[in-house]
């Protein structure tokens, strides 16, 4: 899984069947200090709560996706899976 | 996923058994500010796309999920049609 910034929502009302009632995001991978790694991309919301500007847990692997989401055949590889509240890098 | 938009489409006649009645269109990967992100690709049309439509792609295995039949060899597969990207 990978820390990702939510940068905003897609609406789209035509789309494959999988997608239906699912919240699509727009979002940016972090490093571990919250700066942008590479580029955005998109994720399926399963969090129901994740808002711009907060930052997510992005799991990006197909078949975990479709477990959590209990349909084997879902086209759905990259899955928002929490909310993060708080990160603690390093040792002190 | 990734955003995309469709700037052409691919005429096809002999293809590998499954992939009939599919249709290919010509996708530029965008980012979320629709600048260029990467090289264009060959995308199965899963969403009634046409050109100049802003859509969003599956890749990899997900790409053949959204097919019918779903086991074909497709790495890049159109599912839907933006109306509006909130950013």
């Amino acid at each position: 899984m990978n820390l990702c910034r939510v940068l905003g929502t897609v609406v789209a009302t035509e789309k494959h069947p999988a997608f239906h009632g699912r919240k699509i995001l727009v979002v940016q991978p972090l490093d571990e200090k919250l700066a942008p790694l590479g580029k955005s991309f998109l994720a399926v919301d399963n969090s129901s709560s994740a808002g711009k500007g907060d930052v997510v847990l992005v799991m990006n692997e197909g078949n975990g996706a479709r477990q959590v989401l209990g349909d084997k055949q879902a086209p759905i590889r990259s899955l928002v899976m929490g909310v993060v509240d708080r990160l603690d890098v390093g040792s002190r | 996923m990734y955003l995309g938009q469709v700037i052409g489409t691919v005429v096809c006649t002999k293809r590998v058994s499954g992939l009939e009645g599919a249709r290919f269109l010509l996708v530029q990967p965008l980012d979320h500010q629709r600048q260029k992100a990467g090289p264009v690709e060959v995308a199965v049309d899963r969403a009634s796309a046409s050109p100049g439509t802003l859509v969003f792609l599956e890749g990899s295995r997900e790409a053949a999920l959204a097919c019918d039949p779903w086991f074909v060899p497709v790495d890049s597969a159109i599912v839907g049609i933006v109306d509006e990207v909130d950013t």
